[in-house]
């Protein structure tokens, strides 16, 4: 028999040249450059089976990119790329039928009625059924997996932005995909959309041995919802590792704000006590309005999105302790 | 189960839906018969006209024509132009990311246009056989002639269609096709015989489908005498049949090459993009 990686005749077992220890995303020096800008330098991102990832970055910092490159929509300019173990620039429709894709800017079909379109829409996947993985997924199992069951008969471009988005989620799991991609989820929402919409994700995330990589630009919804955080800026990967894990990097540092002959001054230092002691015996009374913080994660990312933004970085820094500085 | 079956089987469905879609609204009913509705009463105003060399209503006579360039409407510019608006709110980027998406979505697309061009046509038929005296629609004859010169005027016009929608961005770029196929409207005699126009201009009709289709239309529908007023004072339908062939073949030879290229281009920034190109026209 003839063993392709993905290209598995409809109906057969998963092919056993796929090893479940198979990583759902492996990225090696990923380039990309539009014309004479670099968008990513030397992009290395991992994704394992079953786990969620959240790439986390301010606007710009190239998620989307990487995201198009790992859907097959986008070619890169270097580096090497697998995706469920194939390149995606050969990626045929038996590797498509393993991915689910929800944008943020969907609007279509929206004459179409809820059912309509996610029955549509499975029809595609049923060749690629595997005895492990029955493709299309149900559809009234999906609409109340997604709380949309109320809504089966609703026409599509009636629906609330939230509502929208979990349709979006719906036609994204459609097929029982290996690997779900969730581009900035939550933009637009409002706070109780959003939780409901990280309560599907949490929901999602235990389901089947389902990879999921979400881009956000928000820290707190990477936190809530991935079991590793990677933070991208500049087109560079600047930390990577769970919540805690990042937060401990980057907490052994504090900021001190402080006035000296009335000039403010913020310093992020290791040994607070000494740095202060320090500031005392040079300065004496010239000291004023002296307030000492710990350096946690969230200020760290704060000031990394803010200094993007305001254009006053626009190189990646090394690390993300070299923030806080 | 063989993918590409089940795709064009689901095509068939997207077929379906969208053709009940059309034809429960009213905005849609209203495109797909502006054109036959307002060329019919104009020309009923003037059905006391007679064709140059005969006593035959000049109305009766470009009821085909009418309804040709009916199917031209409905067919080429309709794919067209629903070819960009797919691509503006990301429903081709939707099959794009579905398995053998893009086999479904142009079967269905394509289906759904032809059937609903052919809704269009039947409908404006039944009006203009009671308003316009004259037409030849008892025999068998006319009714295959009509069926192959409507079938084969599909194959030649859909892929033209698809080609002008891929091609351009967004849907002002096939209203920039619109003006042209105006004055070719005006050139191919669907209200007036081109036997009286200028012999360089009846070239210029001849290499397009829209004459051959109003042709062929003709030929199924009015009296055999008629045939005297056209081109060489026959209904020529073996060069009908030539010309139409001719661009079917043609179309879907290149029809598929554009339409990769297009959908190669499709992302989800590419949709973000436009829609914000759009939403900037739009303020």
């Amino acid at each position: 028999m003839n063993v392709h990686r993905t290209g598995s005749p409809p109906g057969e077992p998963d092919p056993p040249a796929v090893p479940d220890t198979e990583l759902a995303v492996e990225t090696r020096g990923l380039r990309m450059r539009y014309g004479s800008t670099d968008v990513l330098h030397g992009v290395d991102l991992r994704v394992h089976p079953g786990e969620v990832v959240a790439l986390l970055g301010p606007n710009g910092a190239g998620k989307t990119t990487t995201v198009e490159i790992l859907e097959g929509f986008r070619r890169r300019s270097a580096g090497e790329v697998r995706v469920l173990g194939v390149d995606p620039d050969d990626g045929d429709e038996a590797w498509r039928a393993r991915l689910g894709i929800v944008l943020q800017s969907w609007r279509d079909h929206g004459r179409w009625r809820v059912r309509e379109l996610i029955d549509h829409l499975g029809r595609f996947y049923a060749p690629y059924a595997t005895p492990r993985r029955p493709r299309p997924h149900g559809t009234d199992e999906l609409l109340a997996l997604v709380g949309l069951t109320d809504h089966a008969g609703a026409v599509i471009g009636t629906l609330s932005g939230g509502q929208r988005r979990r349709l979006d989620v719906a036609v994204g799991l459609v097929g029982r995909p290996d690997l779900l991609f969730l581009d900035e989820p939550t933009v637009g929402f409002d706070p109780e959309a959003r939780r409901d919409f990280h309560e599907l994700v949490q929901r999602l995330s235990g389901l089947e041995g389902t990879s999921i990589l979400l881009t956000t630009h928000d820290l707190d919804e990477a936190e809530r919802l991935a079991d590793r955080i990677v933070i991208l800026a500049g087109g560079r990967i600047v930390a990577d590792g769970g919540a805690a894990e990042l937060s401990r990097q980057v907490s052994g540092r504090s900021e001190i704000r402080y006035t000296r002959d009335g000039e403010p001054h913020v310093e992020s230092v290791e040994d607070a006590t000494g740095r202060v002691r320090e500031l005392f015996a040079e300065h004496g009374a010239a000291i004023g309005d002296l307030e000492v913080h710990k350096v946690r994660l969230e200020d760290v990312y704060m000031t990394l999105v803010r200094e993007f933004e305001s254009g006053r970085r626009t190189e990646a820094p090394s690390e993300l302790t070299e923030v806080a500085r | 189960m063989n993918p590409n079956a089940v795709a064009a089987r689901a095509g068939l469905q997207r077929a379906r839906i969208e053709l009940r879609q059309s034809l429960g609204s009213a905005q849609d009913l209203w495109s797909l018969l502006f054109f036959p509705i307002i060329g019919l009463i104009v020309m009923f105003m003037l059905r006391g006209n007679t064709v140059p060399g005969t006593g035959f209503s000049l109305g009766s006579q470009s009821v085909p024509g009418i309804l040709g360039m009916t199917v031209v409407f409905n067919t080429m510019l309709a794919l067209a132009l629903s070819l960009t608006m797919d691509r503006e709110d990301g429903t081709l980027l939707r099959a794009k990311a579905t398995p053998n998406g893009m086999v479904g979505y142009l079967t269905g697309k394509v289906l759904g246009r032809a059937a609903a061009a052919v809704a269009g046509l039947l409908i404006a038929l039944v009006p203009a056989a009671f308003l316009f005296e004259g037409l030849a629609l008892g025999g068998v004859s006319s009714w295959l002639t009509l069926v192959w010169v409507v079938a084969l005027g599909l194959v030649a016009l859909l892929p033209i269609g698809a080609i002008v929608g891929s091609l351009s961005d967004n849907a002002q770029g096939v209203g920039f096709v619109s003006l042209p196929l105006m004055m070719l409207m005006g050139v191919s005699g669907v209200f007036y015989p081109i036997g009286t126009f200028p012999e360089w201009l009846q070239w210029i009709a001849q290499v397009f489908p829209v004459y051959w289709l109003g042709l062929g239309l003709r030929s199924a529908m009015l009296p055999e005498a008629l045939a005297a007023a056209e081109v060489g004072g026959s209904w020529r339908q073996l060069e009908t049949a030539g010309v139409l062939g001719l661009w079917a073949v043609a179309g879907c030879a290149l029809a598929p090459v554009v339409l990769r290229r297009m959908a190669r281009r499709e992302s989800g920034s590419a949709v973000a993009a436009r829609r914000q190109r759009m939403m900037r026209r739009g303020m």
